[in-house]
């Protein structure tokens, strides 16, 4: 048996054993005075800036500030023409709309999780719920005995004289139109989300205690109101939003790589934008893991010489 | 007499070696003798303000915890009501973020100083992951705000989470899940994993710095450093 070879050695990769001077270090005094000097500067801070809590938005006070908005897009839930009804997995399987780089289309693949009908979850299921309501339970028998041919026409109609409706004192008046029941069907939403039962219905799923969120958020989300506020406290998107927050916060910082890909082409155009970032921060993670293993990328420390700088009182003993 | 006493204590001791206590034991004591696990002394070219991030990072993460218990001990809408409460929020935010401002600092230093070096690559990996395990525990602590910045982070977070598929079974929009994965399971990952990577800093020391003229590559690596 041959003796093993010696490894070559590779500064990138090895080191010599330290065997110069050593001084005093107490570790544990250390960690303390550090401990009491970044508590310092938390209460600093706490004092002076405090922390943002800028109140959630209800279905009440959306649909009591801009009932038209609420209106608009609550048709567009009836008739399933909303971003969450065409939205695709996990909410609901409209086919071709999953995001995928070529073949790899991993929602698809998982499929709808968290089932959603916006038609029945947001509009219909709730206002069953109404009791005492002959009128608003007349129009929604009437709208789901009628053929979807006809649900088309009502809601179109609707949609064309809804784009029209003014908000008088908090009161949505729609200009009339051939919209069969869908007019009380909306207003009476619109009603029942000004009163506060809509938030209330839509968070409940059959049992008193709840903590998901995820219904009301999504019919929240599909509207205007909700993204005018979040435009108005520079949080959208286009503004670098995902990792601010409101008010003059440092926010997420840490996340600006991860939300620097999606102001830049072809992420800033692209229908496959979130999954591209995705892949993209997943590759970079990895690299960043393995980076001891990556020639090149691990001699870019002794090739840009910062360590001259960190190591400046070692590098002049030796001189 | 005392020769059945040797033998008793060479079969207790036989036995003892097999024990998984025994043997766990003396892994941890080998690896870390108390004057590694506690040092009084460090080598000479530890002299950068730099090497203060780390202990920085430690004790950020200590006020995170410790003001995140204040927080939980009243609930989840307690700083939404209380002055009080606001004001522990308040010191939970701004830990956070000093916790990572010291982190990235840390991070970079150990970047150019290619403190892999020497068998520490694992150090440097589970540095990254801990990293990774604390952007994915500062994100679900936004979510739980339960605010207007939960509700927009979480609408927006989303799209990019069911892109993945992930959406399926983590859901940005559940609250009481999100709350769950920000006091439990993210904050025991967070300090496991940073807890290893302070005891692998602890067994493998502080990376030496760079040789200035490497005069002879042909040598093998440091003897002195035990290969992971």
């Amino acid at each position: 048996m041959s003796p093993r070879k010696a490894k070559r050695f590779n500064p990138d990769r090895d080191v010599r054993e330290w065997n110069g001077a050593y001084r005093p270090y107490d570790i544990l005094k250390e960690a303390f005075v550090a401990l009491v000097a970044v508590g310092v500067l938390i209460v600093l801070l706490a004092v002076v800036f405090s922390s943002p809590d800028e109140p959630a938005v209800t279905l009440k006070s959306w649909s009591t500030s801009d009932p038209v908005d609420f209106a608009q897009t609550a048709v567009t839930e009836l008739d399933g023409t909303s971003p969450l009804a065409t939205y695709g997995p996990p909410y609901n399987s409209t086919p071709d709309v999953t995001q995928h780089i070529g073949f790899f289309e991993p929602a698809q693949w998982i499929g709808v999780h968290q089932p959603i009908n916006t038609a029945q979850d947001f509009v219909i299921g709730p206002l069953r719920s109404l009791s005492n309501q002959p009128l608003v339970q007349r129009a929604l028998d009437t709208y789901d005995s009628s053929t979807p041919t006809q649900q088309s026409a009502w809601t179109t109609a609707y949609e064309k004289a809804v784009a029209n409706a003014t908000d008088v004192h908090g009161r949505l008046q729609v200009p009339h139109a051939q919209s069969g029941p869908v007019g009380v069907i909306i207003g009476s939403l619109t009603t029942m989300a000004q009163n506060g039962g809509l938030d209330g219905t839509l968070l409940s799923q059959g049992q008193f205690y709840n903590t998901n969120y995820t219904k009301p958020l999504l019919f929240i989300a599909n509207g205007s109101y909700l993204n005018n506020l979040a435009g108005a406290q520079h949080l959208q998107g286009t503004q670098w939003g995902m990792m601010n927050e409101t008010g003059n916060y440092p926010g997420q910082a840490w996340l600006w790589l991860y939300t620097m890909w999606y102001q830049v082409p072809p992420m800033k155009t692209s229908t496959n934008a979130d999954l591209e970032v995705w892949a993209i921060m997943m590759a970079l993670t990895v690299v960043l893991i393995l980076l001891p293993f990556i020639p090149v990328l691990r001699s870019i420390p002794r090739w840009s010489r910062v360590y001259r700088l960190i190591w400046r009182q070692h590098y002049r003993s030796l001189a | 007499m005392s020769l059945d006493i040797t033998t008793e204590r060479d079969a207790s001791s036989s036995e003892e070696s097999r024990q998984w206590t025994a043997r766990v034991r003396n892994a941890a004591a080998t690896a870390f003798p108390p004057d590694r696990l506690l040092p009084d002394r460090q080598p000479a070219y530890m002299a950068s303000w730099i090497y203060v991030f780390g202990v920085l990072t430690v004790v950020s993460l200590a006020w995170v915890i410790i003001t995140g218990c204040v927080l939980a001990v009243m609930g989840p809408s307690w700083w939404h009501v209380s002055g009080l409460g606001h004001f522990v929020n308040s010191l939970h935010l701004w830990s956070v973020e000093f916790f990572f401002f010291f982190m990235v600092i840390h991070l970079w230093g150990k970047f150019f100083m290619a403190a892999w070096r020497g068998n520490r690559k694992l150090t440097w990996a589970t540095g990254v992951v801990s990293f990774v395990a604390s952007i994915a525990a500062a994100f679900t602590g936004y979510l739980s705000q339960a605010n207007f910045d939960s509700q927009w982070i979480s609408t927006q977070a989303k799209d990019g989470i069911n892109s993945t598929g992930a959406g399926a079974f983590w859901n940005v929009l559940n609250f009481g899940q999100m709350l769950m994965w920000h006091i439990v399971l993210l904050p025991i990952a967070v300090v496991i994993i940073a807890g290893l990577h302070v005891l692998m800093v602890r067994r493998r020391g502080i990376v030496p710095p760079f040789d200035i003229e490497p005069k002879d590559h042909g040598d093998t690596p440091s003897a002195a450093e035990p290969s992971e």
